[in-house]
């Protein structure tokens, strides 16, 4: 072995050749193949495998879109339809990006909601999240965007919406908007920056995504229970295990995807962006995409301009300090018997939310976003702090292989016994 | 018993035809998906339904010769005179690096319709006007490297390797073609 080869372990000839001047085989062994993982993960583990596989669907069904598409307010529209009547399978890789968008949205909030309810923010692995809420934010800039493009009725009047809410910042407001839209309106300047951003930030997203994996790989995986793994008998190899068991989530996911694609591709959009966008007239119900709702109803929940965008945006900003709002050292809501039925309130609140947020600004609906605005904050800057010191957790068991194991204290060598078959 | 199941010689296999039959399903699954994104790099309903391309024969008097677009590329049409088509026809074939009679490139005598694209390296030659030059052979030059094609489009001198290419068309009427 010469000096500066690194020191590869395998024994293909090609292999090992590449293995021993670039590690990639012994980096993918080690992060993908014998990577211990807590052994008692369920089907919610499945969904950061899921997100990362749709991120290449996106990425990959959005090349070849933009290989038709036209960033021109004369064009955009048609060149949509174009790809939808002319381009061969236009339809069905349209289609797919379109609903992949949805379904990346689905994936990411069970993703989020299984890092809230497991604790899976908490210390070690703050950094963690604090990466996946950016990536969140990133995804929403990039989903925004992508909405537009197609320059229907509700890309323009969203854009136009959205850009607007920077022009509540007192003094600085009109000069954002002005610099989002290149003009004194959404036009083809807003357009054709639009489209360059919606391309180059999927790939932001993938360097993200990337740190994000890399930070996982530094703590490792939380899991059901939220305590550590102690040993080998806490643990499986990633491969077969996991990517067996993400396969399966896979294979289901894949079927809920195509049945939306084929079946109901038009369900989750809006009529509207099916009529090319016309600057003169606003269309008379006005909605953000589906996975925006919640945010669009506590913007609307607050009666003052100002306040109703910082209360949307703190609204997602707040997640960054939420491993400094909750205290508690029990990561699983498991085993706080308080917690758990104020995340799920605060749970069903979210999806109250979405619901009143696709509801006309009137009447009871702004009430109830109003209550459920409130609860909203509520649960993380009272309820969590509250309960860090108030509640008594249940008591946490001993280690991760007992209670999936079952029995009574069981030896290192027993425990090690059923992974021989590995 | 229920180990005996799980046994190496009988295990072993069913574990290579279940690896096997996995990865059969997961290569067939991921062709079939790639098949509509490189379908969709091939040409698209609206470009092949420009495919074919209409011209009128009728301003085109002898000597003159038009160039009209198919599918992208020039098209010339030449209305060749009686001093041209007897060139054509005179010389022998057999000396020609592509050989090909002039009878076997034209439907009728005076019209030539060939694509306008030198086969060497996809430049379009010069000589569709008159003041054109029209290289050694009275036909068309190609300015990049030098081909010489003859008044039937015949490569006579110069790198490329074949005639011009003489698309597929057909007499709509006596004084109209439909090229493709």
């Amino acid at each position: 072995m010469s000096i500066g080869l690194y020191k590869s372990e395998f024994s293909n000839p090609v292999v090992r050749w590449i293995d021993q001047r670039l590690p990639v085989f012994t980096m993918m062994q080690k992060e993908y193949g014998t990577f211990p993982t807590p052994r008692n993960f369920n089907y919610f583990w499945n969904f950061g495998a899921l997100a990362m596989i749709t991120l290449m669907i996106m990425i990959a069904t959005g090349i070849f879109l933009s290989m038709h598409y036209v960033a021109n307010t004369h064009l955009a529209f048609d060149s949509i339809e174009r790809i939808m009547r002319d381009v061969n399978a236009g339809w069905l890789i349209r289609y797919v990006h379109m609903n992949g968008a949805s379904m990346f949205f689905i994936v990411v909030y069970i993703h989020i909601f299984r890092g809230m309810y497991y604790g899976s923010y908490k210390a070690p692995r703050e950094l963690l999240w604090m990466l996946g809420v950016t990536i969140f934010l990133l995804m929403m800039a990039t989903a925004f965007m992508g909405y537009v493009l197609p320059w229907g009725q509700m890309s323009f009047w969203g854009a136009t919406v959205i850009t607007n809410l920077f022009s509540a910042f007192p003094v600085v407001g009109n000069f954002i908007v002005e610099l989002l839209w290149g003009g004194f309106s959404v036009d083809n300047a807003t357009l054709n920056r639009f489209f360059s951003l919606h391309y180059l930030l999927p790939f932001v997203i993938l360097g993200v995504v990337f740190l994000h994996v890399a930070a996982l790989h530094i703590t490792g995986s939380n899991n059901p229970l939220g305590i550590e793994p102690k040993g080998p008998q806490d643990t499986l190899p990633f491969h077969p295990y996991y990517t067996a068991k993400d396969s399966v989530g896979l294979v289901v996911y894949f079927i809920v995807f195509a049945g939306l694609v084929f079946f109901a591709p038009n369900y989750l959009g809006h009529a509207d962006n099916y009529i090319p966008a016309n600057p003169l007239v606003t269309p008379p119900h006005i909605v953000p995409e589906w996975y925006f709702l919640p945010y669009y109803a506590i913007l609307r929940a607050v009666p003052d301009k100002l306040g109703g965008v910082l209360l949307m945006f703190g609204s997602i900003l707040i997640w960054f300090v939420l491993p400094w709002l909750d205290r508690s050292p029990v990561r699983s809501m498991r085993f706080r018997p308080l917690a758990r039925p104020f995340f799920l309130l605060w749970a069903v609140n979210f999806l109250v939310l979405l619901w009143v947020g696709a509801k006309p600004a009137e009447g009871t609906y702004v009430l109830i976003a109003q209550i459920c605005t409130a609860y909203y904050f509520a649960y993380f800057l009272v309820v969590l702090p509250l309960l860090a010191r108030l509640e008594r957790p249940l008591p946490l068991p001993e280690s991760i292989s007992r209670p999936v194991l079952g029995g009574g204290p069981l030896p290192m060598g027993a425990a090690a016994k059923p992974m021989e078959k590995a | 018993m229920a180990d005996t199941a799980h046994a190496a010689p009988s295990g072993a296999p069913r574990r290579d035809f279940l690896k096997l039959v996995t990865g059969a399903f997961a290569a067939v699954g991921v062709g079939a998906m790639a098949w509509p994104f490189i379908a969709s790099l091939m040409p698209a309903k609206d470009t092949l339904a420009l495919a074919s391309t209409d011209v009128d024969l009728a301003p085109i008097t002898e000597g003159q010769a038009v160039t009209v677009m198919w599918r992208g590329k020039p098209v010339f049409v030449r209305n060749r005179t009686a001093k041209e088509i007897q060139e054509a026809r005179a010389v022998p074939v057999n000396s020609m690096p592509d050989p090909a009679t002039d009878q076997s490139r034209v439907q009728k005598d005076q019209w030539l319709v060939l694509v306008g694209i030198c086969t060497h390296l996809g430049c379009v030659p010069t000589g569709q006007r008159l003041t054109d030059t029209r290289g050694d052979y009275g036909g068309w030059f190609c300015p990049c490297h030098g081909s010489h094609y003859d008044t039937s489009g015949r490569i006579r001198k110069g790198p490329a390797p074949r005639n011009l290419d003489v698309p597929q068309y057909a007499f709509t009427s006596d004084t109209k073609i439909r090229i493709g």
